[in-house]
Parts: C-alpha cells; sequence; structure tokens
C-alpha cells in the first residue's frame, strides 16, 4: 500500500501527462503481481466496494484526538482525509505494541470487498496505524472513493500498454474482457503468455473521435473528400449485440468511454435485439434488403430523447441520465432514441478496416432491415463547397435539422477506416459558435479538493438598469476554464478585492471603474425563474481574463435577451 | 525582596525580547545598544545594533550577509561558555537548527529562562546536535506548533528525489531550499544518500554554502548552475533558493522537475500553491513532536509561545498543566495568517 500511495503522491502533483505515464509504467514494472492489478483496476475506477462515510472516519479521528487540535489542523489543512493522515497517532511512536507490517494494496481491496459494515471501522483502525502519512492519506482516499489524482483510466491503461510496447488500442479492446487483477494482461505484456482473448459476446470497441476544426483547415481540405453529418448534442455511445457460447444473446449498451450503461436504457433493448441468419447472405449487402439478416453487431451512435419526431435538446435528455431507477414514467415521458452514425461490426465482420462510404453503405442497409422506430440513420447533410456547408451550419433548422439538438457538424472523410482515438485529418467536428460576453466578476468561492485553497468558484453579472440605477445582476457560476496560472491571479485578485464576506464567500470589488472583468463562453441560454436576471447559461466557463476592460464596458443584460430571443426563434422556424 | 518573575528578567517589547536586568534585547527587530544573537537567519539577525554577541558561526554569517560594518562591536560565544553583564548571567546552548544556531539561557535570582530561538532536535550533519536546557521558563518556536505538522526521516525525503532523478534522466532536478541551512543540510543528506555526481548550486547560495564548506563540513563537489548549458543540466541535480524556483531562472534546465525541501511541504495545498511537483518534508524546524518532546524535557513549568502556531501548542501545554501564553513579538516571522510564511526567504 505505501509504494502504491507513493505513486498517488507523486501523480497528484506531476502536471505532465508523460511525465505521469512514465511514472505509473515504472511503477507497474517493480510491483509484483497482484498489487500493481489492483492498482491498475484502482487508477481506472474498476474496483468495487461500499465506501465509508466521512463521518465514519470523523469518528475514529475523534476517538484518539484532541478535539482543539484536531479542530485547529482541520481548519489549516481543509481536507478531512488530509487532516486525519497526517494527524493519526502513527504506530512508529508506539513501536512496541504494533508489529504487523504495513497492509499491501491487495490486502486492502480484498478485504474491503467482503468485509462487513460492523467490521469496518476497527479494520480501518488497523491499517491506519501500520501506514506511514503518505499511506493513510491513499488508504482514507480509496476508501472514501475521493482518489482524484488527475489520471484518466485511458491514460492507466496506456501505461500498462507501455510495459509491454503495447498500444492502448491494444489494451482497450480486449479490456471489456479482463478483471482485476489482471494477471493475464500483465502476463501478456511482459511476454509470459498470449494475448488474452475478449471473451464477452458483445464487446466493447475503442471509440474514434473529431478534431476541432479551425478556420485555418479548410483550405488545406477538399470538399470532395469529405461527408457532412450534424453533430447532435447526445450521449456518444455503442450498442453492441452478440451471442455467448451457448447462444444466449446479450445486447449492451456502453459510453464513449466503454462504461457499461446497458442498465439504464431498458427501453432501447428490444429494439436492438438480434436477428436470425439467413444462409449465404451475410457478407453480401446487395442482396435483397429483406434476406439481409444479422446475428452480432455494433452501432457507433449517439442516444437522445426524441419526443413526436423532433430531438429534443441536451437539457431534456438529462433527465434520463445517472438514474438510480428507470420508472415507467420517466421512460414514457422521455422516450429514448439512438441515431446511428456508424456500423463498427456486423455479425463475424470486423467492419472498421473499410472506408467510411463503404460502412455508411452498409449501415444504410442496416438501420433498413432494422426497421425500428427508435433506431434511426444519422442524415447525411449534402454540400458542394465549405461556404454552402458553413451557411447551412450557421441555421441548422432552416436544413430541417432539429436546431436545439444540434451542436454542429461533423465532417468525415470518405476513405476513412475507423480508428480508435483522434487520428489526425479523419473526422473533424465544426461546433457551431460558442456564446461569449464580458461579464464582471462578483462573487468568489472556495473550490474542493484540489482547489480547496483558492478562490475557484466564480459569480459574474452583466449590467442592467434598475430603478434609474446602473446595476450588476449575477447572471452565471463558472468554476472551470482558466489555467493553473490565471487561477492564481483571480485568487490573489479576489484576496485583495474583497469587500464583505458572508460564511464562504468573498463579495468581490464590482464597480465601473473597478472590477474585473471576465469574458464567458456558454451554449446556450435559457429563461430561468431561478436567477433574478430571468436568465440561465449552459456550460459556462471563463474564455478569458480582461484585465484590460474596466467592468463598465462589460455586457448588459439586453444582450443576453437579444441571444435569448433569436435562439426562440430559430426554434420556432 | 519579593521573589522574581521571569517578566522582571525577560519582557517582549516593541524591539523585540528585552533583558532589563541585563541591559540587552535577545534577537532584537529593531537596532539596540546591545544585542544577544541566536543565529544568522535574517529576521532573528539584523544589521546596526551596537555590540553584538552571538556564536563565532553566526558572527561570520552575519558579516557575508551584511559587510563588515553590520554592527559596533561583536563577541564571540562559544557553545558551554557563561557570561555576565549586568546582574545577570548567559550561557548559550546548540540549537541544532543552522551552523552557529544557539538556544541563549538567562539566569539571575536563582530563575532560568531559556530563549530557545527556532530549533530542532533531530539529525543534522550540518551543525552541532541540540542540546535539552533544564530551565524555569521555556521560550518554544510555534512554526510547526499543529499535530499534522510530522516531518519524518529526511533521508527518506531525500531517496526520494535521489529515486526521481534516476527516473527522468532527461529531467534537471531542481530543489528549492532556504540559502542558509537547508541548502546545505540538503547537500549533506545527498552525499550521505551516496550521490557523487557533481550538485549545481544557484548563485545566491555560493558563499554561505562555501563558509560551511570552510567549517568542515563536506559537501562534495559543487558547481555553479549559471553558464551550463541547458542539455547538460539534464540529469543533474541543482539547489536554488525558494524564489527561485518559480522564476523564469528555471527556463534554463531541461524539462525541471520542481522540488521543495520545507516543513511546509507536509500540506498538499502548501505544495501546490507554489507549483511544487517533489515536495520534500525536510525541515529546520522542530516538528509537533519535536515541539512537545522538548517542552516536557526542559521541565520548565512555564512556556512562551512564539513566531507560528501559537494557539495549539498553547492548548497542549495548558492540558499537560503547564502555564502557558503566547508571546506576542511583532516582527518576527510575519505568518500571522499562515499564508506568507513560505515566501520568507529563511524560514520552514
Ligand atoms: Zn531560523
Amino acid at each position: 500500500m505505501n509504494r502504491f500511495a507513493e505513486l498517488l503522491d507523486r501523480l497528484a502533483y506531476e502536471p505532465g501527462r508523460n511525465n505521469k505515464l512514465r511514472l505509473i509504467t515504472a511503477y507497474f514494472r517493480e510491483t509484483p503481481d497482484p498489487d500493481r492489478g489492483y492498482a491498475l483496476a484502482a487508477l481506472t475506477g474498476a474496483l468495487s466496494f461500499k465506501h465509508a462515510k466521512p463521518a465514519l472516519i470523523r469518528e475514529l479521528i475523534a476517538a484518539r484526538t484532541d478535539p482543539v487540535l484536531f479542530a485547529l489542523s482541520y481548519d489549516y489543512v481543509g481536507d478531512l482525509s488530509e487532516t486525519v493522515a497526517l494527524m493519526w497517532p502513527s504506530a512508529l511512536r508506539r513501536e512496541h505494541d504494533s508489529k504487523s507490517p504495513p497492509p499491501t494494496l491487495t490486502d486492502v481491496v480484498t478485504t474491503l470487498r467482503t468485509l462487513g459494515k460492523s467490521e469496518l471501522p476497527a479494520q480501518l483502525a488497523r491499517w491506519l496505524d501500520e501506514l506511514d502519512e503518505i499511506g493513510r492519506w491513499a488508504l482514507l482516499k480509496l476508501v472514501t472513493g475521493a482518489m482524484r489524482i488527475g489520471v484518466s483510466a485511458r491514460l492507466a491503461k496506456t501505461a500498462a500498454a507501455a510495459l509491454g510496447d503495447k498500444d492502448t488500442h491494444d489494451v482497450e479492446l480486449i479490456w471489456p474482457g479482463l478483471a482485476p487483477p489482471y494477471l493475464d494482461l500483465f502476463a501478456w505484456l511482459e511476454g509470459r503468455a498470449d494475448k488474452p482473448v475478449n471473451r464477452l459476446p458483445a464487446p466493447f470497441r475503442p471509440v474514434m473521435l473529431a478534431h476541432a476544426i479551425e478556420d485555418a483547415d479548410f483550405a488545406r481540405l477538399d470538399a470532395a473528400d469529405f461527408t457532412a453529418e450534424w453533430k447532435w448534442d447526445g450521449i456518444r455511445v455503442q450498442a453492441v449485440g452478440g451471442r455467448d457460447e451457448h447462444g444466449s444473446a446479450a445486447i449492451r449498451l456502453y459510453s464513449r468511454t466503454g462504461e457499461d450503461i446497458t442498465g439504464g436504457f431498458p427501453d432501447l433493448l428490444p429494439s436492438l435485439r438480434l436477428q436470425e441468419s439467413s444462409e449465404g447472405t451475410l457478407d453480401d449487402y446487395r442482396k435483397p434488403l429483406r434476406t439481409f439478416r444479422h446475428q452480432a453487431f455494433a452501432i457507433d451512435g449517439e442516444l437522445l430523447v426524441v419526443r413526436e419526431g423532433r430531438v429534443q435538446s441536451f437539457n431534456v435528455l438529462q433527465q434520463r441520465l445517472n438514474r438510480k431507477t428507470v420508472t415507467p414514467r420517466l421512460m414514457k415521458e422521455f422516450p429514448i432514441h439512438l441515431r446511428a452514425y456508424d456500423l463498427l461490426g456486423d455479425g463475424d465482420n470486423d467492419l472498421r478496416e473499410l472506408p467510411f462510404d463503404e460502412r455508411r453503405r452498409r449501415l444504410v442497409d442496416f438501420i433498413a432491415a432494422l426497421d425500428d422506430p427508435r433506431i434511426d440513420l444519422s442524415p447525411q447533410v449534402p454540400f458542394a463547397t465549405w461556404g454552402e456547408l458553413a451557411a447551412v451550419r450557421a441555421d441548422p433548422a432552416a436544413a430541417g435539422a432539429d436546431a436545439a439538438a444540434v451542436e454542429g457538424i461533423m465532417l468525415k472523410r470518405r476513405d476513412a477506416p475507423y480508428l480508435p482515438g483522434r487520428p489526425k485529418g479523419l473526422w473533424w467536428k465544426w461546433k457551431r459558435d460558442p456564446h461569449v460576453i464580458d461579464a464582471v466578476l462578483m462573487y468568489a468561492q472556495r473550490g474542493h479538493g484540489k482547489r480547496s485553497s483558492y478562490y475557484s468558484d466564480y459569480t459574474f453579472g452583466v449590467w442592467t438598469e434598475t430603478d434609474g440605477n446602473e446595476q450588476l445582476v449575477p447572471v452565471g457560476k463558472a468554476y472551470f476554464g482558466f489555467t493553473d496560472e490565471e487561477l492564481l491571479r483571480i485568487d490573489r485578485f479576489v484576496r485583495r478585492n474583497t469587500t464583505e464576506s458572508f460564511g464562504p464567500v468573498r463579495h468581490v470589488v464590482h464597480e465601473p471603474d473597478r472590477g474585473l472583468v471576465l469574458e464567458v463562453a456558454f451554449e446556450g441560454l435559457q429563461r430561468s425563474a431561478r436567477h433574478r436576471s430571468g436568465v440561465a447559461m449552459r456550460f459556462p466557463r471563463i474564455n478569458r481574463l480582461r484585465w484590460d476592460k474596466p467592468p463598465r464596458e462589460a455586457d448588459r443584460l439586453e444582450t443576453l435577451e437579444r441571444m435569448l430571443a433569436s435562439a426562440a426563434a430559430v426554434r420556432s422556424a | 525582596m519579593p521573589a522574581m518573575r521571569p517578566q522582571d528578567i525577560l519582557m517582549p517589547v516593541a524591539a523585540g525580547l528585552c533583558c532589563k536586568p541585563g541591559g540587552f534585547h535577545i534577537d532584537p527587530v529593531r537596532p539596540v545598544d546591545r544585542a544577544v544573537i541566536t543565529h544568522g537567519h535574517s529576521d532573528h539577525a539584523r544589521p546596526g545594533h551596537g555590540a553584538v554577541l552571538a556564536t563565532q558561526d553566526t558572527l561570520d554569517i552575519m558579516r557575508l550577509r551584511y559587510g563588515d560594518g553590520f554592527a559596533g562591536s561583536t563577541q564571540a560565544i562559544a557553545y558551554g561558555e557563561e557570561i555576565a553583564l549586568g546582574g545577570v548571567s548567559i550561557k548559550f546552548h546548540p540549537a541544532g537548527h543552522v551552523l552557529g544556531s544557539a538556544q541563549i539561557a538567562v539566569t539571575h535570582g536563582g530563575l532560568r529562562i531559556v530563549a530557545s530561538g527556532d530549533y530542532k532536535d533531530v539529525r543534522d550533519p550540518t551543525c552541532t546536535p541540540f542540546e535539552v536546557v533544564p530551565c524555569d521558563v521555556f521560550i518554544t518556536e510555534a512554526t510547526f506548533g499543529l499535530p499534522v505538522f510530522r516531518h519524518g526521516d529526511a533521508a527518506c525525503e531525500v531517496d526520494k528525489l535521489l529515486a526521481s532523478a534516476a527516473l527522468f534522466p532527461d529531467r534537471a532536478h531542481l530543489v528549492g531550499a532556504y540559502s542558509l541551512g537547508k541548502a546545505q543540510r540538503v547537500i549533506a543528506l545527498i552525499r550521505e544518500a551516496g550521490y557523487g555526481a557533481p550538485i549545481y548550486l544557484h548563485g545566491a547560495m555560493d558563499k554561505v554554502t562555501q563558509y560551511y564548506q570552510s567549517r568542515g563540513v563536506a559537501l562534495g563537489e559543487l558547481r555553479p548552475a549559471t553558464g551550463m548549458k541547458k542539455a547538460d543540466l539534464a540529469g543533474t541535480i541543482t539547489l536554488a533558493p525558494p524564489s527561485a524556483i518559480a522564476d523564469l531562472w528555471t527556463r534554463r534546465f531541461p524539462d525541471p522537475v520542481t522540488a521543495f525541501a520545507s516543513g511546509w511541504m507536509r500540506v498538499r495545498a502548501r505544495a501546490r500553491q507554489r507549483g511544487v511537483e517533489l515536495p520534500l518534508v525536510i525541515s529546520d524546524h522542530a516538528d509537533w513532536d519535536g515541539l512537545t518532546r522538548t517542552i516536557a524535557a526542559t521541565g520548565a513549568g512555564e512556556i512562551w509561545v512564539t513566531h507560528g502556531q501559537e494557539d495549539a501548542l498553547v492548548h497542549w501545554c495548558t492540558s499537560q498543566g503547564l502555564v502557558a501564553r503566547p508571546l506576542a513579538l511583532v516582527g518576527y516571522g510575519d505568518e500571522d495568517s499562515g499564508e506568507d510564511a513560505t515566501s520568507s526567504e529563511e524560514d520552514g
């Protein structure tokens, strides 16, 4: 556990991706099985056990420390797990009564899996006795489920792949069939065994992603090489069907990161049924459609809520996400729909090496054969020149799309194979221009976790006239979009320009000539009764800091209202 | 004659800790006629006093820093040596903080007060070890006066640095460390860990480091970092003052790993605040266990707590049945908010 804790500790401070990779790979190289496998599971979020509540941690420390000293310490450190890790009366000082070696990560993970709730406090205390400061910190983060160290699951898999000079995609491809502590994976990576076979009947395929296109890119690209589709603002998913060795059907819905989200959408599953195969016609897409049947498939598409033929906005779709239970009422009110972009597998055939045009032809046939109202084809947007496409993108409603759910345009090279990751130059996303306004920082609040010592949550406002006075009215809150360096500068500004403090909230000076102007970008606007301004922003983020701009030159509420009105006009058109 | 009270012997005033019967101040923050100085850090040793009494090392360090005319006159005193000033007796004892650092025992009318300055009670190959001085009143610092500050074994922290240097041979390792004391201790620990390659130094550390070497502290081969080609600094270790590691100065290093050797590195938010990638918990101040252990060992019944986290330490003393109060000394550290402490060059 201590070695794993050291890794987490170092990763938490290391900003560079490549350096993180080297740290993780070095850990995998040095650490024996099964510890490294459980570490990989911890880093990829593949561990599951009941998390300990902060209240339990508080009880444990309260029984061992002076309450005044604990309060002063917690106030200083600002993080419960860290305070407890540092304050815990360590076994080092009581060596005579604790001789047991610190637990390994394997000890911790395997014990937690089966430990009864009533046994947890005593077990946790024993481990805390045996570990050092960093070990205790890592243990508490692990058991409270708060392990945020800036490492994505993909990065951890990449680090594992590097152990055997393998590609990340090779690991991702077999990943769904693997389980902690991944003995077979490490054996293969170290050249001691064959590649593990993905035996899942409905495996996930690593997803292909697009680059954001810049104006300058168009000059180098020939419109004739590309097809265009709407970029739908839903949830990118992969719908996969197959049969296991006993012939039973398996249908899975995966998120773009390979997470199994099948359970959230039972209403879509009947539409994804497997069909009987009709011999001899399996590979031949030119045969009459009626005889075309398939056994296994993998569709790349977008989950959307569609009501009466109209795709609803992401706000509506959100009602269906992260639900513990899916009630019949929810399914009825928010009917889920799959819009298909691509066909990656059909029967036993892996289609990913084929050019996009060819896959598209097969997809068209596939969707037609499926003939299900809940599953349709993502329509292509015809265009001859980039200028023509730009006009369509500017006004999706005029081109017949449900503008509320269109995020922009996707460009796909006609000859592109389906490659995992974000390969250069094959797929491009051309988003609609984000809305941007200049707003004035009004209030600041401390952030959470890593940012708890900084004022990193900002409420901003725009000008409006009330009773003949120019006043700022809050229109949103942003937590991100700035660099660490900018965070430090804003934090300093907040501390030096606080006019009043209410609990955790600082009022920051916001006068016509004194204050900080934030350029805020956002994805959309809605009417809101909860906000004094009457409008709410979707996904606001700090685009730029306008140190150069006096607050009096910031935008006015009327500007937002105009944006709202024009969006409404587009929607009803 | 009524019994002597401690505050009749030593009393905090604006200029510092004043000994009226002896006619001197300890570590005064303003120019005074007669100063008795614990150690060479700039928040304790200031120029412009009339007469200065300190260890030879402290006097030398003050001269290095402020030039020859830093005081009207100077007098060197050795550890264990006792002299009389006015009606009081003064004796110097090692504080284990930096080279030349001392605790000052002031005895008068049968009452002994020990002003310990900054101290640590753990091993440091670059200075004389701390000595417990039995006394009636103990004046203690509280820089790390919270039970979250436990510094651990400095050798383990240096191992962390060397492991990182081995894992990233193409990157430079840049270690922020206070110029007086910490830097030399870190170098000595690196040598003890078996690292034999040259160690590079920021120019601001040259003089004081050479002084340590002249006093017999073995630091191995040291080279100036200035003037080196960027590529040649890959795989090397450089020590620099804390202010330099967040500075443009670091651009001369290839993809530097910024480390910082300080007791403050125990708290993650503090480390992140400084943009440190490799925090090394190495302190020249006693940690919580060191403070409480020392207070108990002196046998003092009354404790005066100064510069740092006074509240927690006063609370602890009280819970142990000791009389304790914060000694509000203006100008010592600037640590009231706890936020600026690491920006002071000499502390931590
Ligand atoms: Zn000092």
